[in-house]
């Protein structure tokens, strides 16, 4: 196989990655003030992520630089096309990285929740703006010849790439909501359950409706196929949460986003960022790819670094494989505690 | 408009990086003196390195999110407000910002992650060597980054192929000299802002309780004694990395070199100024006096007394001839097409940009040395200025970073990549910083600059804000488990599953015991640490 069809995919999995991992992270932030009847219980959630969450963003660094590398006219003209819903998701991540380091850090109500609402809205801007990049990149965006956008800021708002942003957004509600199911104990854990069982059908619409748009406008024959999985992945997660099988329902809502991604990068290729003002004009594998020399160091690289990656981020889960409940949360631990 | 574009995106740039760059040094620094502490306190068991663990430790976290966080930015603005750059070097410049990711960013944030939560849940020594690895990973990304700055510096490795440098060798660019200069002098830099830092709270800890009893006395005294040696050592490395740089920035870039002196006319020998009175962008140097010290520019350029280094002037006519005094006649580049090149980078800001890198450094690394001195044998000094100044000088290797930094990439101007000056092989490989920006509009710019700069601002005082109440709190404030457990939570404070870990996880976990009920069932002890 071609180098340039391996990066695409290789980059396509680091997306589907990130989606997978910070997803479910974006919606335990997402429900705080949902499932978190008290501070103790939104100790709790935030506590499911905790150990995790920071290597889950590193994903989009990733995603990121392998584009860079890879494919710099792809990184180059979609990261400046994008620009607001990119810089949105910054600010956004700033405020939730900090967020989970400060909260607990001064005993006081108020700092809690001050930091409680960054969590909400750093948590919940970003899956919006990255749906908007996504779908910005699998459906297109006015590039001139040079790869540059026409026209104004705000070309990567349409009511398609909105789709795409709802259908992120949507996901990563889900997704965070079937996680503190299966990572909680008690109380939260019923109410995260029956949440993640009603919210099912409304929070993965927009999914369905993305990739059966960007199916039918760029779709080949075989992308059906991660279609239909995607289809019936999504009815069995809400059959397994509904019977109260957390871990199933999360392994299929995996098994969702996969084919997911799948049909969208599916339906791209051999596109990466179509012009939508002129085919010619459109970065394809082939136009946009960094030299041979570079890809084959850059596989080097990937091969030995994605299945290491792989192993240590599952051992952490591992290490933090039991459920938290409300008993496991210490008293606040802060350098208020004591004054010297 | 294009105009517009560049000077906002450079102002970004410059506010961002010096930011993230406030962070990043006491995040490396820090990490491996905390993982060094610890290592101490798995070999010998003393209470003492498990309390710097502990208190260093937190520190060390509250810090370690902003740079974090602000480091993502950096990345991302390649590609929002540097498009055009992005897309001619992305071959090159790419891949060891991947790699950087790959091999260290992951490493970086899940052994944290391991090491925040895992205190009773790991063994001691693989709980230990998850610090090794975080800390290390710092080191490492510094190493990727670095050389792809120092790629940017002169460029190698890459020949130019249909109008765009292409890589050719991806080990003379991880090798490239100037990178491995920069490597050992920005790390040096790294660890004298963790010894500021130390040895500035450490001497203030141990003032504030000079007269009392103080059980963690002997905390402060030995960080202070392991802050001061580092600062020393880090010195050392940086004279001698920076002497080291000089002469390959004489090589390499021989106009940065005659900025730092802001050297108009060319000299043999060429003397080094310590200080000016006057403008030293004054183009006929006339309006300057200085303070000079003979020939030591030629020692700094070449190793030798006598030795010419060229001037500006004469500097700018030789650009001229090899990289054309107009810029392309492109309608990209707006108003600056067809207009002439200013080769001559911001000398007020190089000429006490370089000074101040030196001067605050070595006033950095005299203050430990004081520090050290000052408490040799038990003494704490009682008078005010004690604390004045050692809380103070912690700024001065922040300074002498940031100094040093805004100089090197200030003194590249107007190129962003700076042609390499014995080309062969990589002809054509350098690009002027007006070409490299994105083809966006001005309010994109002008909202991304001031939103992010508002952010920075706000977090930047939350952070000093709890830094400073952790430092008032010392050891309690990152133990209080220690009190309560002495109170009577009793038995060998391991009930925690893990049996090895006796120290402060296990003691954490005691003092919660009473609180949260259940004693009985281990599955509801109350974790050692969380969010």
């Amino acid at each position: 196989m071609e180098l340039e069809v391996v990066w695409f995919v290789v980059i396509a999995f680091l997306w589907l990655g990130y989606l997978f991992l910070e997803g479910f992270d974006f919606g335990v932030g997402m429900l705080l003030p949902v499932l978190g009847r008290n501070d103790t219980e939104r100790r709790v959630m935030i506590n499911t992520i905790g150990p995790v969450w920071d290597g889950n963003e590193v994903w989009i660094i990733v995603a990121g630089g392998a584009t860079f590398a890879a494919f710099p006219a792809w990184y180059a003209g979609l990261f400046s096309a994008a620009y607001l819903p990119l810089l949105f998701v910054l600010l956004a991540l700033i405020g939730r990285g900090v967020a989970f380091e400060y909260r607990g850090k001064v005993d006081s109500q108020r700092w809690r929740r001050a930091w409680d609402k960054v969590i909400v809205i750093g948590s919940t801007v970003p899956p919006i703006g990255i749906g908007f990049v996504i779908a910005s990149t699998v459906l297109g965006l006015p590039l001139d010849a040079d790869g540059n956008r026409v026209g104004s800021a705000f070309a990567a708002f349409r009511w398609d790439t909105l789709l795409g942003a709802l259908a992120v957004t949507g996901f990563s509600l889900l997704h965070g909501a079937v996680f503190i199911a299966l990572k909680t104990d008690g109380d939260i854990r019923r109410r995260a359950r029956r949440l993640a069982t009603a919210i099912l059908p409304v929070a993965i619409l927009p999914v369905a409706a993305f990739a059966v748009l960007v199916q039918v406008r760029h779709g080949s024959e075989w992308t059906y196929v991660p279609l239909a999985v995607t289809v019936g992945a999504v009815l069995v997660a809400w059959w397994r949460i509904a019977a109260g099988r957390e871990g199933q329902a999360f392994a299929a809502l995996g098994v969702a986003i996969t084919g997911t991604v799948v049909t969208l990068f599916g339906a791209l290729f051999p596109d990466v960022l179509p012009s939508t003002l002129d085919a010619a004009h459109s970065l394809t594998v082939d136009n946009a790819a960094s030299g041979d020399y570079t890809l084959t160091v850059m596989t080097w690289v990937a091969a030995f670094g994605t299945p290491a990656v792989l192993v240590y981020q599952g051992w952490t889960y591992w290490v933090f494989r039991k459920r938290i409940k409300t008993s496991h949360i210490p008293a606040p631990h802060t350098a208020q505690q004591v004054s010297s | 408009m294009i105009v517009e574009v560049l000077e906002l995106a450079r102002w970004q740039f410059g506010i961002t990086t010096v930011y993230h760059f406030l962070m990043v040094p006491l995040t490396i620094g820090l990490s491996v003196l905390v993982a060094g502490m610890q290592t101490a306190w798995v070999r010998t068991g003393n209470e003492r390195y498990l309390k710097m663990t502990k208190f260093w430790g937190k520190l060390l976290l509250v810090n370690f999110a902003m740079g974090v966080v602000t480091g993502i930015v950096q990345e991302f603005q390649f590609g929002m407000n540097w498009s055009e750059y992005s897309r001619f070097v992305g071959d090159v410049f790419g891949a060891p910002l991947a790699m950087e990711g790959l091999v260290a960013f992951f490493v970086e944030s899940v052994f944290l992650g391991l090491w925040i939560f895992g205190w009773d849940r790991l063994p001691k020594r693989v709980h230990l060597a998850c610090a090794w690895a975080f800390s290390l990973a710092t080191v490492a990304s510094a190493y990727f980054i670095l050389a792809a700055n120092s790629w940017m510096q002169h460029p190698v490795g890459a020949e130019f192929v249909d109008g765009k440098p292409t890589m050719n060798s991806i080990w003379a660019v991880l090798t490239n000299n100037t990178a491995l200069a920069a490597i050992p002098h920005t790390v040096a830099g790294c660890f004298a802002v963790a010894a500021a830092f130390v040895v500035g709270i450490a001497a203030w800890r141990l003032w504030r309780r000079r007269g009392e009893d103080d059980e963690h006395r002997a905390v402060w005294r030995s960080s202070v004694k392991l802050g001061a040696w580092t600062g020393v050592v880090a010195f050392a490395v940086l004279v001698v990395s920076g002497d080291f740089q000089g002469k390959l920035m004489f090589q390499q870039q021989p106009m940065k070199m005659a900025a730092a002196e802001a050297l108009c006319e060319t000299e043999q020998p060429a003397s080094f100024s310590i200080i000016a009175v006057g403008d030293v962008s004054d183009a006929d140097c006339e309006s300057v006096k200085t303070f000079n010290v003979p020939a030591l520019l030629s020692f700094l350029a070449e190793g030798d007394f006598s030795s010419e280094v060229k001037g500006v002037q004469e500097l700018v006519g030789e650009y001229q001839d090899k990289y054309g005094s107009h810029y392309p006649d492109d309608p990209a580049l707006g108003e600056l097409a067809g207009k002439p090149v200013d080769y001559v980078p911001n000398l007020p800001v190089t000429y006490w940009g370089f000074r101040i890198m030196i001067g605050f450094g070595a006033l950095s690394a005299l203050v430990g040395v004081a520090t050290l001195w000052l408490t040799r044998g038990g003494r704490i000094p009682g008078g005010r200025w004690f604390p004045w100044m050692a809380l103070g000088s912690i700024a001065l290797p922040y300074i002498a970073n940031s100094a040093g930094w805004i100089f090197t990439e200030m003194g590249r101007q107007p190129f962003v990549v700076v042609p390499n000056p014995d080309p062969s092989g990589v002809d054509g490989v350098w690009m002027y910083t007006a070409m490299a920006v994105s083809r966006v509009s001005q309010g994109e710019v002008w909202l991304s600059l001031l939103s992010l700069t508002l952010l920075y601002a706000v977090l930047g005082v939350v952070e000093v804000f709890l830094m400073a109440k952790y430092v008032r709190g010392g050891i309690e404030s990152v133990m209080p488990a220690k009190a309560a457990a002495r109170l009577g939570a009793g038995g060998d404070g391991d009930q925690d599953g893990s049996g090895d870990d006796s120290g402060g996880g296990g003691s954490n976990g005691g003092s919660s015991r009473g609180q949260a009920g259940a004693p009985d069932d281990p599955d509801d002890e109350p974790l050692s640490f969380a969010y």
